[in-house]
């Protein structure tokens, strides 16, 4: 197998969202400094912001101030979030949106010319093209190098620094092992740990970027990093079947939760997010479903335009109401809860780091779905930690070259890879995930429990995942794809024991749906308005929790 | 969920290659192809690429599709979305890009 060497100052992992707008910030701030950007597809169309998206869901309306954001995003956590994290990216939101209009984002103004908001907090535009947009900007950089289909396996560590990360190149089957003087991981959230909602041909057809698969977490995991607030998992309200967002339809046509004898249910359970799921929730399970987002009764234009907005991000959602020759002023619009995702964008998931979005590691930066405790950051909150992170690296940097890799780390490195490449028999990847979402579904809170999980169902699950785990060695590889497959799985194997070690230590259920824990039924402010961290250290999952903003103060 | 591409339409231009979020779809000998149909995401960016409509974009039948698929063709600003079903052209919905959501 070829290996290749490379030096940079930073090296961003993922070139998504926070990724890209992590390099644009380098390279305004500190052109000198040399940057590489390892992205396992290609930057123009990937992650997140794949098929477009809806609106700016992060923004400063006006009249309102950050702070105002940041209560708001405290309040649907149920208080579990970092104040100074969350408002460290509410004070940015409103300027890394005006660099994406002079990027070329298409946003809408009234005649005025200021932006017109949906909402408190969302900002209306044409997200079609974002990614391309932010991958046009990135291409054109003097001191910006895009590693293409180059999928991060692990960090390089000397002791508790970051001095690289190394992965596998699809094009020519090489290792790369790239040093930086800082890193800062963007590789997003965890998709496909659960069973989705359609395990068959159309598993893919999830929310979540099915390709983003928590290596960020799982690197950080084994590397001693510590990580916050997993159990606060995220699961989406979404249109049945094509998984098609449904903010469009209740924020923008107004269309309210209706159960099947046409009661608006969602001020019975509250309008949190969590909220929103159990309600549908517990009208399904009382025998009062299916649940409908009411759109029936709008004007046929306003039926048209959802057709055209659905085309700018979910455009499977068009093609399911042509095909049905149905439409939304017709006919009500089912929707369902998804499977649970990982996504520190939504809620408070990932790295715990400090206000400059340093991780618990020297030299690691932590920014987008992959950072914890600042929830609600979407696509602008991604920009934001995007910029904070990198401001941050460049900073770090003391001038002196990246450290060497030695020779024996690499060979080691190769020599695994060779190994796993050798396999030819046993079990498959998929095999392996579709074992791995089984059990997460039904021992670790998935759909088909309702999402909920008791003590012993939580210990169950885990002895479970540990026997995959040890699978994974003997597990087929035929080539440098089934290699990434199998890295994924790996990854959300990891994922996925940090995940029960978080549900089990959260003793109370907070937020329905998201930690339904049976065993511990009620919300319990006395002993858990904190953060349940915890840090991989000699084999073991090691449990802290933290006094809000702890790190911070 | 997810793409067919038409191997006869295929002018192996590869740019359908450069912007799957999955790294799903690899050059043949006679055009591109979809290495996993069930891994597709149906983001739609592969077709939107396409200008030569060798790209169609299909429900599963285990979410309840049926023979009914589109295909974009760009023109300038404008992103034409084309529906077809086994009967022929069905529809089309015009996307202006310079304009924005208005919900
Ligand atoms: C379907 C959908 C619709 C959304 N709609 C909206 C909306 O309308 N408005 C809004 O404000 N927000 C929306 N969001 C949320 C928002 O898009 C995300 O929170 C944000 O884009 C996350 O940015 P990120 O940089 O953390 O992740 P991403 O943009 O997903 O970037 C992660 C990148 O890392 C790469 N990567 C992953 N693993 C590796 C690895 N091992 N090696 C190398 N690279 C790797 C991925 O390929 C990807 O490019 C939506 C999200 C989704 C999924």
């Amino acid at each position: 197998m070829k290996t290749e060497r490379l030096k940079t100052d930073i090296l961003i992992i993922g070139g998504g969202t926070a990724g890209c707008f992590a390099a644009l910030t380098v390279a305004r701030k500190s052109p000198q400094t040399r940057v590489i950007i390892a992205e396992k597809a290609n930057i123009r169309r990937s992650g997140c912001l794949a098929a477009g998206v809806n609106a700016l869901n992060a923004y400063i309306t006006k009249g309102k101030t950050p702070e105002y954001y940041v209560d708001y995003a405290v309040r649907d956590a149920h208080g579990i979030a970092d104040r100074k994290l969350l408002l460290t990216m509410s004070e940015q939101l409103n300027e890394v949106t005006a660099e994406l209009e002079r990027l070329g984002l298409v946003i809408l103004k009234d005649e005025n010319g200021e932006y017109v908001s949906r909402g408190d907090r969302n900002i209306k535009i044409n997200g079609e093209n974002i990614k391309p947009i932010l991958s046009d900007a990135v291409q054109n950089l003097p001191n910006v190098t895009v590693i293409n289909r180059l999928n991060i396996i692990d960090y390089i560590t000397n002791g508790n620094r970051v001095i690289g990360a190394y992965g596998n190149r699809t094009d020519d089957e090489a290792l790369v092992f790239i040093s930086a003087g800082a890193t800062i991981i963007a590789t997003g959230g965890a998709a496909g740990i659960y069973k989705p909602n359609h395990p068959g041909f159309s598993r893919h057809k999830m929310w979540y970027c099915p390709f983003n698969t928590g290596a960020g977490y799982a690197m950080g995991i084994r590397a001693g990093a510590e990580m916050t607030t997993f159990e606060m998992r995220f699961i989406a309200l979404r249109c049945k079947d094509t998984i098609a967002p449904t903010g469009t339809l209740a924020q923008g046509v107004g269309a309210r939760q209706v159960n099947s004898l046409g009661e608006v249910y969602e001020d019975k359970y509250g309008l949190t997010t969590s909220q929103r799921i159990w309600g549908t929730t517990a009208e399904n399970k009382a025998g009062r479903g299916p649940c409908c987002l009411a759109t029936k009764g709008i004007t046929s234009e306003q039926a048209e335009d959802l057709e055209r907005a659905y085309l700018n991000m979910a455009p499977s959602q068009t093609l399911r109401w042509v095909a049905q020759k149905k439409s939304a002023d017709k006919e009500n619009v089912e929707i369902e809860g998804t499977e649970p995702y990982i996504v520190g964008g939504h809620t408070a998931s990932g790295y715990f780091v400090d206000v400059n979005r340093k991780t618990t590691l020297e030299s690691l930066f932590a920014a987008g779905d992959v950072a914890g405790g600042c929830p609600q950051k979407y696509v602008t909150g991604a920009l934001a930690e995007g910029k904070i992170a990198a401001l941050s690296a460049v900073e770090s940097l003391d001038g002196a070259e990246a450290a060497d890799i030695s020779d024996e780390f690499v060979s080691v490195a190769r020599a695994e890879a060779e190994g796993f490449l050798k396999n030819r028999g046993g079990i498959t990847p998929d095999e392996l995930e579709e074992h791995m979402q089984e059990v997460m579904d039904r021992y670790a809170g998935g759909i088909g429990s309702d999402y909920a999980f008791t003590d012993e169902s939580l210990d169950i699950a885990r002895e479970k995942i540990e026997e995959l785990i040890l699978r994974v060695s003997g597990a087929v590889c035929r080539d440098m794809r089934e290699f990434t497959r199998l890295h994924e799985v790996k990854e959300r194997l990891t994922v996925c024991l940090t995940l029960i070690a978080h549900l089990k230590a959260r003793k109370e259920t907070r937020w329905h749906c998201f930690a339904e824990n049976r065993s511990y039924p009620d919300k319990d402010d006395e002993n858990f308005l904190k953060f349940v961290n915890s840090r991989y250290e000699s084999g073991e999952i090691k449990i802290l929790y933290r006094p809000l903003e702890e790190m911070n103060v | 969920m997810s793409i067919r591409i038409d191997a006869k339409k295929c002018v192996r231009c590869g740019k359908c290659l450069d912007v799957c979020p999955g790294d799903l779809i690899s050059m043949g000998i006679d055009g591109s192809r979809i290495l996993r149909p069930e891994d597709c995401w149906g983001c739609a960016s592969c077709l939107k690429e396409c200008a030569f409509g060798a790209i169609s974009f299909f429900l599963g039948k285990d979410i309840g599709g049926d023979d009914t698929y589109m295909q974009v063709k760009k023109d300038g600003r404008c992103l034409h979305w084309i529906f077809y079903d086994s009967s022929g052209q069905v529809r089309t919905i015009t996307v202006d890009q310079s304009s924005s959501n208005k919900y």
